[in-house]
């Protein structure tokens, strides 16, 4: 009888065993997340940072280096009992930005990947001054950590537009590539921007167990999980350090820019844009607040004018027109001879010019900068009803010619921020005009009225203009150690022009320098070809220039543009002339020194 | 008693070698587990004395001598030394309390130098076994002799009490599976069934204790408490007192009532129904007895006091959950029961054992592989948690083996303790199945989150000395005992 008791207690254990078994089951067998959680419980992902490449102008001068940097790092948990005013002065902060700053750091919205076992940054960048004070004392704020890291420095104070700065990546660069993580360094502006992928190398990984107190007892899988980071490929720029110098200094105390092409290669070797800024002032933890300062700055430092900015390109837009019109058969060379007595005058319309001789050719009309023979071309190809059925037809035209030698495009230029300018088209006049005829858009044959080009779409022309018909895509990397420029910024563009009407175009802006507007050019040991242009403005005028040399086999293309001021031989002709001078001579004769420096100290309001 | 030899076997013929290849393959298994659980990365070398594996080594050696040198030790010799062991025993865990220095708040390690340690409350329980054996063997030993019952209680009572004076809770618990060898004896049913009966009424009344019906103002716990009683109540008189006037009585008016309150308060006026369970629980109580004054079974006593001890448990559960337990055993029942969800605290061993067990997934992770247990991520990974490593590097292949090898190694042990000539050596067997039993349920059950966390041993897989020549013992004491099963009684 009791005997059979043994079967309840053999049963019990039954029992116990299949009620594990059903847990087990549940636990190894269905699908879940156990090994995924295991894995991030053990597995700690050490990033291994590559170095970030270096940045060398045209004659491999060092312009950008990396340089150690330093950030507090806190883990929040282990931050208590330590003399808190200490560690204020140390960093120097009072203690209301210390309790806003752990409070910001706790703070789910500002930190999404807040943990309060993991270090968090605390303070970025302090200088290796404060890094050797708080190093000595660190042992004291419990929980207080420095991590090394490695900023950028630069070696000439200048070309901030062109090279950009690298910064913490923001929660949009970590949704736009999941290679970075928070805290990662990324290139903001300039080429550290638009070749980040090149500079920033990629990160090696070691795959690490990590025990239940943070202590790590080895590789994963022996190591073979882990990475090598690449380092960053360096980059040569195209742009001559000097010359770009030499052009900053020129355009201290006015807005505008400077921009120079070299025409066989469309490599630009400079590219100033003023005011601006020195690049090391963006380094360390005042970045944000200088940044902010310049943005409320009503001049605009950070604007990077000459590929940001849009201007009406005045007179220098007259070569296109000329161009144009020769292709089209509107006009000839020698043959057509417009009539302008102070200007252009057709029915009620009216433009003003400055005194010449009347009527006047092409040639003479480029370098004396007659409105009227321009306004009297666009007048006879927009109304010429046998070649073009409607002036929209006579629009769409231009606006071909006009896009085909850069303009109303983006060139392509490998830095960020580049703007298209303003070509309009005859949609653009049936949109915003009700009615109208080639009087009423008469002025963009002058380079004024809708039209807006970037410095560097001028300088372009230059280039194009310098290779009688063509240009290549403008960029400011010249080579990649170890790599190549894209094959975009190679590519050759031929205008819709016949290469052969470009000689009439180089005569004209080669007398504009011998006889016409732009005499201030004119030198003794190389031929200059410019363009003077005087855009008009709501206030003073702009001041332009654009101009090759030498005429033969040209070796810069350049634009300048300097906000009101004034006539194009008032600051665009001088500042063209020495940047020129410089690139090609390789210095400035002691005359051109003092024409520089009086150049250099000249404001403009 | 005098034993002559009355078999052509041997003692080595007689030996019950399953049991032996089991015990052996459950120990070659533990030791794989401990150098998974106790693996070192900056010393790879699982022989190494500096580390558990290595050391586990040692106390595997010295087991098998232990086992060899007790399969030489004739049955009569502990028959004529229970009582000096038992009294030893007890008064080594008395010293205890008193020498062993604090070990995590527990006082049950004796340091006997070099770094070796000893749990006497691991040796205990063979004495006790021995003990209540030889008791019950007595002639004349009748269970429901109540006198003769406490007194076997009391045998293992005692040695429960000095270890909870130690501070060890979980090994004194184990001293509560010596009431499934007094069931396999005699004693009645109804005691294992009222202890569960209490375990859900406490599981029931702390986790559903402060929620509360939709729409009514009904503790779920309270309800289900009273119900259940007024169910096993019903149950014992059909199963013991065999009275069908009364079974239906009771299900007729105190059913029909508790149910006729519950739909009237659920699609009435709702109000709190457990007054009336109350009040109708009080009425059974009354109705019981007067059956006892009627009948004079004293069952219906029994049965009276189940009642009103369990209508008053979920009120005196409440009292003995907030101010008998401490704190720590409170966290771990509120953890266990899904009350809190603390992860980072209390809730963290077992969470940590359960991913450890769950990434093992079907086939583990490759010995040595495991990471939640060689990180430190589980906690007495190598100890109490070493279940985990089985999960983790061999999967559910392998803790699905090991409980069914446990489970064979219970069953045999069964058939050898029925085999025996005599009570001694039946209860002594029956002593090392529920000590076996109860060790594999606390402690895989802990491991899966199925059990409180009571910080008990898994049986040859769990590293220490002490705690693996205390079930050697256990066993082979049996073993040599079962061996001798074919002398004959002069």
């Amino acid at each position: 009888m009791l005997e059979r008791r043994k079967f309840v207690i053999g049963g019990i254990a039954l029992f116990v065993v299949l009620c594990y078994v059903i847990r087990l089951s549940y636990l190894q067998l269905a699908p879940n997340d156990y090994r995924k959680i295991a894995e991030s419980n053990a597995i700690y992902n050490k990033i291994i940072y590559p170095s970030r490449g270096a940045i060398y102008d045209r004659k491999g001068r060092l312009l950008v280096f990396n340089q150690p940097a330093y950030d507090i790092m806190v883990i929040t948990r282990e931050a208590k009992d330590f003399d808190t005013l200490d560690l204020c002065e140390t960093l120097h902060m009072t203690r209301q930005e210390f309790e806003q700053r752990l409070e910001d750091i706790k703070d789910l919205s500002k930190n999404p990947g807040y943990s309060s076992y993991t270090q968090q940054l605390f303070q970025a960048q302090i200088s290796a001054a404060d890094f050797s004070i708080f190093q000595e004392k660190m042992f004291r704020f419990n929980g207080f950590y420095v991590r090394e890291r490695t900023g950028r420095q630069y070696k000439y104070p200048c070309a901030a537009h062109i090279l950009g700065d690298v910064a913490e990546v923001s929660p949009t660069d970590i949704e736009q590539d999941d290679y970075y993580m928070a805290g990662d360094f990324i290139g903001k502006q300039g080429v550290e921007r638009s070749y980040e992928k090149v500079l920033r190398g990629e990160k090696g990984v070691e795959v690490l167990l990590r025990d239940s107190r943070g202590k790590i007892q080895g590789h994963f899988q022996n190591g073979e999980l882990d990475r090598k980071p690449k380092p960053g490929k360096d980059i040569f720029l195209s742009i001559d350090i000097e010359l770009q110098m030499l052009g900053e200094r020129l355009m201290q105390g006015k807005k505008g820019s400077i921009v120079a092409i070299e025409p066989s290669t469309g490599e630009v070797l400079c590219l100033v844009s003023s005011p601006t800024y020195n690049p090391r002032d963006l380094i360390g933890k005042n970045r944000g607040k200088k940044i902010m300062d310049m943005v409320n700055n009503p001049s605009r430092p950070m604007l990077n004018r000459a590929i940001s900015g849009a201007y009406p390109p005045g007179s220098t837009f007259k070569p296109s027109q000329a161009l144009t019109f020769l292709q089209e058969g509107i006009v000839s060379a020698n043959g057509t001879y417009y009539p302008c007595n102070g200007g252009f005058r057709y029915k009620n319309s009216k433009l003003g010019c400055h005194a010449h001789t009347s009527p006047i050719s092409l040639i003479p009309a480029l370098a004396t900068s007659c409105n009227g023979y321009f306004c009297w071309g666009l007048l006879n190809m927009f109304g010429n009803r046998s070649k073009y059925p409607t002036v929209q037809d006579a629009m769409t035209t231009w606006k071909d010619y006009m896009v085909s030698m850069g303009f109303g495009y983006k060139l392509g230029i490998d830095m960020p921020g580049e703007v298209r300018g303003m070509i309009p088209n005859a949609d653009y006049y049936d949109e915003h005009l009700r009615r109208w005829n080639a009087l009423t858009v008469i002025s963009i044959s002058i380079g004024q009225g809708e039209v807006t080009l970037t410095p560097l779409q001028i300088a372009n022309q230059g280039a194009t203009i310098a290779n009688r018909g063509h240009y290549i895509t403008p960029h400011v990397v010249k080579g990649i150690k170890g790599g190549a420029i894209a094959d975009s910024l190679h590519k050759v563009h031929h205008t819709k022009v016949n290469p052969k009407y470009y000689d009439y175009i180089v005569s004209g802006m080669r007398s504009a320098v011998l006889t016409g507007t732009c005499k201030g050019a004119q030198n003794p040991w190389y031929e200059v070809c410019g363009k003077t242009g005087t855009a008009q403005n709501r206030g003073h005028d702009h001041s332009a220039f654009m101009g090759f040399a030498p005429k033969n086999n040209p070796q810069i293309a350049i634009a300048v543009y300097v906000e009101n001021g004034g006539y194009g031989n008032a600051f665009g002709v001088p500042i063209g002339a020495l940047m020129m001078e410089q690139y090609i001579r390789g210095e400035l004769s002691p005359d051109s020194k003092v024409r520089a420096s009086g150049i250099q100290h000249r404001s403009v309001n | 008693m005098q034993y002559v030899y009355n078999s052509n076997k041997g003692i080595f013929m007689s030996l019950d070698w399953i049991t032996i290849a089991l015990y052996v393959i459950l120990i070659v298994w533990g030791w794989f587990s401990v150098c998974g659980a106790c693996y070192d990365y900056n010393n790879p070398d699982v022989f190494s004395f500096d580390l558990n594996s290595g050391k586990q080594l040692i106390w595997i050696g010295t087991s098998l001598l232990l086992a060899s040198a007790l399969l030489m030790i004739e049955k009569k010799f502990y028959y004529n030394a229970t009582t000096f062991i038992y009294i030893m025993m007890m008064l080594l865990l008395i010293v205890t309390i008193f020498i062993a220095p604090d070990t995590k708040g527990s006082r049950s390690w004796i340091p006997l130098g070099g770094g070796v340690k000893l749990q006497p409350a691991e040796f205990a329980k063979f004495a006790v076994a021995l003990a209540i054996g030889k008791y019950m063997d007595r002639y004349g030993f009748n269970m429901s002799n109540l006198s003769q019952f406490f007194k076997v209680v009391g045998l293992f009572l005692l040695p429960m009490i000095l270890i909870v004076g130690q501070k060890e809770t979980g090994s004194a618990l184990v001293y509560l599976s010596f009431f499934l060898v007094l069931y396999r004896e005699g004693m009645t049913g109804s005691v294992l069934f009222a202890a569960f009966a209490f375990v859900v009424y406490f599981v029931v009344g702390i986790k559903f204790g402060d929620e509360f019906f939709e729409d009514m103002p009904v503790s779920i716990g309270e309800f289900w408490v009273l119900l259940l009683t007024l169910f096993f109540t019903i149950v014992l008189i059909g199963r013991y007192c065999k009275d069908k006037v009364v079974v239906r009585n009771l299900i007729v008016f105190a059913g029909g009532l508790e149910l006729l309150a519950y739909l009237f308060s659920e699609f009435v006026i709702p109000f709190n129904v457990c007054v009336v369970q109350l009040i109708v629980n009080i009425g059974v109580v009354v109705y019981i007895g007067i059956q006892y004054a009627y009948t004079r079974t004293y069952k219906y006593i029994l049965i009276m006091l189940f009642t009103i001890l369990s209508t008053s448990v979920f009120y005196g559960c409440d009292y003995v959950f907030n101010h008998v337990l401490q704190d720590h055993q409170r966290t771990r029942i509120e953890v266990l029961l899904g009350k809190k969800d603390d992860i980072r605290g209390a809730g963290y061993n077992v969470n940590q054992a359960k991913i450890a067990i769950g990434s093992g997934g079907f086939a583990g992770k490759g010995f040595l592989k495991g990471t939640q247990t060689k990180l430190r991520y589980v906690p007495e990974q190598d100890t109490d948690f070493i279940f985990c490593t089985v999960g983790e590097e061999e999967g559910f292949l392998g803790s699905f083996g090991v409980l069914v090898f446990y489970l064979f190694f219970i069953w045999r042990l069964i058939s050898l303790a029925e085999r025996q000539p005599d009570v001694w050596g039946r209860v002594y067997g029956y002593s090392v199945v529920s000590i076996f039993l109860f060790h594999l349920f606390v402690n895989i059950g802990m491991v899966l989150g199925l059990t409180p966390v009571i910080g008990i041993p898994l049986p040859f897989f769990s590293y220490g000395g002490s705690s693996l020549w205390g079930f050697t013992l256990l066993l082979f004491i049996f073993l040599r005992m079962d061996a001798e099963r074919n002398y004959k009684n002069r």
